[in-house]
């Protein structure tokens, strides 16, 4: 017996001391500074945004620890930032800009003329991916006319380049740098500290910016590659703000007003209910406004999307100044579907595949659409595909009929227009206007790209199902947070905790 | 046979298989659909970059050439460069190895310290409803799947007490005291478990070696119940509970890489995932190379093992046919 009570002695003292050492509250690290922790869905694949596609880099870097020229602020108007103040030439092709004098890199390098074309020259080198040359496809020249004034010169007016320098293609890295695909060197608020692969970035501080410094001595970006994971450490107290929520459903665990302030606003990512064109029925106007008509998008959103989200009705959302609501472009019609199946001559049927990727809206929504669409004589076969057999089957070789996929760049609405683009959908008028409206003014790129999103509206180019939510959750601490996604970043700049 | 002999058969079977579970990873691997040069490249890419990519990547080679190459690579802990990153895969390895190293060390440690008492406390008890409740109770246990468990703790103690996090790990270099409290939840989830399965294991050994006549010996000469299970009883349980630590820690690790997902642990499991999803095959590769080597070296040591520690085993072993 002695020896028994002895072993039970053991096992007790070895669970009181895990129990002691669980006990000490995980609050270490708030004692030594001001930390903010954000919880985020898509980690990133690398740290340089110029030679590595994907939006979770600049999520996490643009603005923070890298700065452009001009900047977007929270209600999608280009602002000056690097640059104090800029000129274009009366025809539009020379932009001459005049740069912030006190700026420097955290290195303590200064933001010169001779960094920004560098930075510039690099990102429209072979080394940058193909979606950031092709930003810089517009530009002829990039010269530093004395230490702090650069002049680009366009081969054609673009209302669009202006805009991109505001994202990943325009940012300026530090010259002396060594390495940036591993450490990002920039002249933002915040330094690169460090990436744990599979958890976190860590940024620090930039004690030495140039501007308002920074409110927060670090921040960590928390990755979660499953979203319920990030709302139990939300509850637990171990983020201070969801950066978005991708389960919309979840937000009612965030109802304690006193703990937590829920922002919901829109964010840049249309749901599209795609239409390959080279399917013979799909090249039909008629069947593609039959499918419009027969999908009731409101209760779509309702039942796959807890209610939250917005009806567009275009490839355009509502930050943008050209948008007008077009949701009822073809409203919820079974009767006009059925007719104008009946005109095509489908009136006995019409048998479609339907693909969607595995990604939370994906197979909700296709379900859902498989139901309406049999509701008028659609038979829909739906085929759910990883999303690397998605990108394969397609996005690369086209070879499916329909499909969903949420598309998050914002003002991607000339992917219509690209040669080549997965729907194959090609319409000159479109092509046009989208011309048009980049070499115009910026009052004729406004009323041209409304028009343009009328054309794809009335065309049934796709079915836009909704517009993506973009929910924030902060603790009640937390102020400054943009309720709406206009750029790529989830910038810093305008957060503070009030304790 | 010799022992030794039987050792040496053992090996020579241990390293065919650890060829043979190369291969079908390595061709495994290389059948998963998806271009690994489109998922590089993303959504923007011309066909022609892809190909550019594909060559660059070397995946226009012929199966063996890279298998060969792959397999002498790895030999010497060279699993090549992250498709997706284009960082070293083995630093990679090494520092998500530590998190799952911990855990199913720890996991498996716990699991033992508390299947050993209450088995043999369910064994000597059978006959009396507290010992007939910590067996039902262990019969729970096995039914109960580890994220389970796991989920219900971070609910209790992380979401409701806020005495734990619920995920995410700090290396002890850091904070000791943190990576402490890290750990308790997702080894506890594991340890429970475990603890359940082995408990059985100990439970029915004990109501066998009491049924022995060793011990029946050894009560007749005086000793207590409980000393002679301590001096005689455990040294016959050790082995069996050996093969069953040995079986189980096979499972413990696919157990972990689901913990791990609970938790947001960065460990192995964890980075498995994440590069399967991303088609990083050189990650995914050396990964599951790393697990099936591991399961079936433990295997192997868990029978090398067992003809050491069993002297009866050597006996009729060692017997003439």
């Amino acid at each position: 017996m002695r020896h028994t009570r002895r072993l039970v002695g053991l096992v007790v003292a070895l669970m009181l001391t895990i129990t002691a050492a669980a006990c000490s509250r995980p609050d270490s690290q708030e004692e030594t500074g001001r930390v903010l922790n954000i919880g985020a869905t898509a980690e990133p694949v690398g740290m340089d945004m110029i030679t590595t596609s994907g939006a979770a880099i600049p999520f996490v870097l643009l603005y923070n620890v890298y700065e452009t020229l001009v900047k977007l602020d929270a209600d999608g108007n280009i602002r000056p930032l690097l640059a104090s103040e800029w000129t274009d030439s009366a025809d539009g092709t020379v932009y001459t800009f005049t740069l912030q004098p006190d700026a420097k890199f955290a290195s303590g390098a200064p933001v010169d003329a001779d960094a920004v074309v560098a930075s510039f020259e690099r990102a429209r080198s072979d080394a940058a991916t193909e979606q950031i040359r092709s930003q810089w496809d517009v530009v002829d020249t990039i010269e530093a006319t004395d230490a702090h004034t650069v002049t680009v010169t366009l081969r054609k007016p673009s209302n669009r380049w202006l805009y991109d320098l505001t994202g990943s293609a325009g940012i300026i890295s530090d010259p002396t740098a060594t390495d940036l695909a591993t450490t990002p060197a920039g002249s933002g608020p915040y330094r690169f500290a460090s990436w744990e692969q599979g958890s976190h970035v860590e940024l620090t501080a930039n004690d030495a910016y140039w501007g308002t410094a920074a409110r927060f001595d670090d921040v960590f970006f928390r990755f979660y590659s499953d979203s319920n994971a990030m709302t139990t450490a939300m509850l637990s107290s171990q983020l201070d703000i969801i950066s978005n929520l991708p389960v919309p459903t979840a937000v009612d665990q965030f109802s304690d007003a006193s703990r937590f302030t829920v922002y919901e606003g829109s964010s840049q990512g249309e749901v599209v209910l795609g239409f390959n064109q080279e399917n013979k029925a799909l090249s039909d106007l008629k069947v593609r406004q039959a499918i419009n008509h027969a999908i009731d998008r409101q209760a779509l959103m309702d039942s796959v999307w807890g209610g939250k989200g917005q009806l567009i009705g275009s490839m355009v959302p509502p930050t943008d100044p050209w948008f007008e609501d077009l949701s009822d472009t073809y409203a919820y019609d079974p009767e006009a579907a059925r007719a104008l199946l009946k005109e095509a001559g489908y009136e006995d049927g019409l048998s479609i595949t339907l693909s969607v990727p595995t990604l939370p809206y994906g197979p909700t929504s296709g379900r859902f659409i498989v139901a309406q669409l049999a509701e008028v004589g659609i038979t829909v076969k739906l085929e759910e595909l990883e999303w690397a057999r998605w990108l394969d089957l397609v996005y690369t070789k086209h070879d499916y009929d329909m499909t969903i996929v949420a598309h998050v760049e914002p003002r991607d609405m000339r992917a219509f227009a690209t040669e080549g683009n997965y729907w194959n959908y090609d319409n000159e008028q479109f092509n046009e206007l989208l011309r048009q409206a980049d070499e115009g003014t910026v009052e004729d790129q406004t009323t041209k790209l409304k028009e343009a999103a009328r054309v794809l509206a009335d065309d049934a180019a796709a079915d836009w199902l909704f517009l993506l939510p973009n929910i924030v959750i902060a603790t009640t601490d937390i102020s400054g947070i943009q309720a709406n996604q206009v750029s790529m970043s989830f910038d810093l700049t305008t957060l503070a905790a009030r304790n | 046979m010799t022992t030794l002999r039987r050792v040496a058969v053992r090996l020579a079977w241990l390293v065919a298989s650890l060829l043979l579970a190369s291969l079908l990873i390595f061709a495994a691997t290389n059948a998963l659909p998806g271009d690994i040069a489109q998922i590089v490249l993303g959504t923007n890419a011309s066909a022609g970059e892809a190909d550019a990519l594909r060559e660059q990547l070397g995946l226009n080679r012929p199966f063996l050439a890279r298998y060969a190459e792959w397999l002498l690579g790895a030999l010497h802990f060279d699993f090549g460069t992250s498709y997706i990153s284009g960082r070293a895969v083995a630093p990679l390895i090494a520092s998500r190895f530590e998190v799952s190293f911990w855990l199913i060390a720890f996991g498996m440690l716990l699991a033992i310290v508390m299947a050993v008492p209450v088995g043999a406390y369910a064994a000597v008890r059978r006959r009396h409803a507290d010992g007939a409740v910590v067996s039902a109770l262990s019969q729970v246990g096995l039914a109960v799947p580890a994220f389970w468990a796991g989920i219900w703790l971070v609910i209790i103690f992380a979401v409701k007490l806020q005495w734990l996090p619920s995920g995410g790990y700090v290396s002890y270099w850091d904070s000791l005291g943190q990576w402490a409290v890290h750990l308790v939840l997702p080894v506890l989830s594991l340890a429970v478990v475990q603890a359940s399965v082995i408990s059985r294991y100990v439970r029915s050994s004990v109501i066998e070696v009491t049924g022995e006549d060793y011990f029946r010996t050894a009560r007749s000469v005086g000793w207590s119940r409980s000393g002679a299970l301590w001096r005689h009883g455990l040294r016959n349980i050790a082995i069996s509970l050996l093969t069953v630590i040995g079986l189980q820690l096979a499972t413990l690790l696919v157990g972990a890489i689901i913990i791990e997902q609970v938790f947001v642990l960065p460990g192995l499991g964890s980075l498995l995932l994440q590069a399967v999803g991303q088609r990083d095959l050189a990650v995914v590769q050396a990964v599951v190379l790393l697990l099936v080597w591991a399961v079936l070296l433990i295997n192997f040591l868990v029978d090398v093992a067992y003809q050491v520690v069993d002297p009866r085993l050597r006996r009729t072993a060692e017997a003439p046919a």
